[in-house]
């Protein structure tokens, strides 16, 4: 019995293996081994505590694992090590092929600063120069998130919270990054917002063909922006498979739990 | 083999760990296959499994053990033991599904929703809109409504969007759960007819209808699900 090809030459993007993160005593990650693949959206859903923060945090090198390791697809094809990457190559993650995006937009944003530089920023530092190049893709990407470009010099500190989010989310997207991770990104917002939030990182993620890790203790928002989720507990996973399939036939008791925990709209 | 799909000893039993562990066998032994162009639908009373089946099939609800062959992409994939990416990208060419109930995302358009398995495949938006419209308005959906997402649409109204994102692509498998149940009787000839095409196209479907008009319309073989209870 065989795959189609098109499954066999798609090679992951990034890859935890054993990844485990010891604060003292207490083991806040343990043993974690997965594959992304190139547009996939991965959700990590547990309550707070279960240790998907860490989780992303490793994923995402800025804490360095106890035990284990994550290995990344560079754009030249070669699987590389995270904790083995040189400054340069770093930087590069971090401003060009990554994006991170924040449950609070004030720390994915400089609140004082225009919203239009705001987006400049990221491009500025991958060596754009042309100030009106910088403008209009500016103007673009508000558009594309749902902001009037009449705001464009306003700085975020005067926007809504939703907007916000949509700004800090322009921010991550302009330099058209391969992998983007997300951190509770509807956490603060309210139902309404959240929804035109949703709505608008789902078509982004399909158009743009980003793969994406995204935390978050809403099962709705797995639902919704994931193919595949990973359900932790204890800082272990402890169930994972096709995001729909998990939510509708789960199989652990915390996972059941969590499920039937749901409130009817 | 011919067959689209061939199943073989399928089994599912849930167990029910916020009820102390309760263990609900739901069916043993699934064996059926169905060949291109061939509805076959399956009956039993309700709790019968039927729509259990229909999931294992989709790959939504996982399948315990058993083998659950399907034809996709020109090699013969087991589904019961695919990994999640292998399921989607079957879904996304193989297997359509007209579930129950719509679960629509907010703030997106009908059109949009009708139009979605079709974009996915990479065809143009204007394009899969226009297809779109068409099925919308063969299953008597009023134009103004288009624009409109459907979660406010009567249950009829939403249930036929579903027909329509259903019908709307040339996958070679389409499962049916109940797409009859809440149409009127003009809507339901529409929905035959729909098969009949889908199965002059080679599709291969497998469909429960509890309405014995539609059943002997649009069934060219029934699979008795009561012989898969696996009361223990």
């Amino acid at each position: 019995m065989s795959e189609p090809t098109s499954l066999d030459t798609d090679q992951p993007l990034l890859v935890a293996e054993g990844l485990a993160k010891n604060y003292g005593q207490l083991a806040a990650c343990r043993d974690v081994s997965f594959s992304l693949y190139p547009g996939e959206v991965l959700a990590i859903v547990g309550e707070s505590g279960s240790g998907k923060s860490t989780l992303l945090q490793l994923l995402s090198a800025q804490l360095a694992p106890s035990a284990g390791r994550v290995s990344y697809r560079m754009r030249d094809e070669v699987l590389r090590d995270l904790a083995e990457l040189g400054e340069a190559e770093r930087r590069f993650l971090f401003r060009t092929d990554w994006g991170y995006v924040h449950q609070d937009p004030a720390q994915g944003l400089r609140m004082a600063v225009s919203a239009g530089a705001n987006v400049g920023e990221r491009l500025m530092a991958v060596g754009w120069n042309h100030y009106g190049r910088i403008r209009d893709t500016a103007s673009g990407w508000l558009e594309r998130v749902e902001i009037d470009v009449g705001r464009i010099d306003d700085a975020p500190r005067t926007y809504s919270g939703g907007m916000r989010q949509r700004l800090q989310i322009a921010r991550n997207l302009v330099t058209e990054p391969r992998l983007v991770f997300m951190d509770e990104p509807t956490g603060g917002l309210d139902v309404s917002v959240q929804a035109r939030l949703l709505d608008l990182m789902r078509n982004l993620v399909s158009e743009l063909g980003l793969a994406a890790i995204v935390v978050t203790h809403d099962l709705a928002v797995a639902r919704l922006l994931s193919h595949r989720v990973m359900v932790m507990k204890g800082g272990r996973v402890i169930e994972t498979g096709l995001t729909d399939q998990v939510l509708d036939d789960p199989c652990e008791p915390y996972t059941q739990l969590l499920v039937s925990s749901i409130l009817p709209p | 083999m011919t067959a689209m799909i061939d199943i073989a000893n399928a089994e599912k039993t849930f167990t029910m760990h916020l009820q102390g562990g309760v263990e609900l066998p739901v069916v043993r032994g699934v064996s059926f296959h169905v060949e291109p162009g061939e509805c076959v639908v399956l009956s039993g009373p309700s709790g019968a499994g039927k729509s259990s089946i229909l999931k294992m099939i989709f790959g939504n609800y996982r399948c315990d053990g058993g083998r659950i062959g399907i034809r996709h992409q020109g090699a013969v994939i087991d589904l019961a033991t695919a990994e999640p990416r292998l399921v989607l990208s079957v879904r996304r060419s193989t297997i359509g599904y007209v579930s129950q109930f719509l679960r629509a995302v907010p703030r997106v358009p009908t059109t949009d929703v009708v139009a979605e398995p079709l974009t996915v495949n990479g065809v143009a938006r204007e394009e899969a809109r226009e297809r779109a419209g068409r099925l919308l308005r063969r299953l008597n959906i009023p134009e103004r409504l288009w624009c409109l997402p459907p979660s406010t649409f009567s249950g009829g109204e939403q249930q036929r969007v579903n027909i329509a994102r259903g019908f709307i692509s040339d996958l070679p498998i389409l499962l049916l759960d109940e797409p009859t149940a809440s149409l009127d009787a003009a809507n339901r000839a529409v929905v035959v007819e729909l098969i009949a095409e889908k199965k002059k196209r080679g599709v291969a479907m497998v469909a429960i209808v509890h309405d014995d008009e539609i059943r002997h319309l649009i069934a060219d073989r029934i699979v008795d699900v009561t012989s898969f209870a696996a009361a223990a």
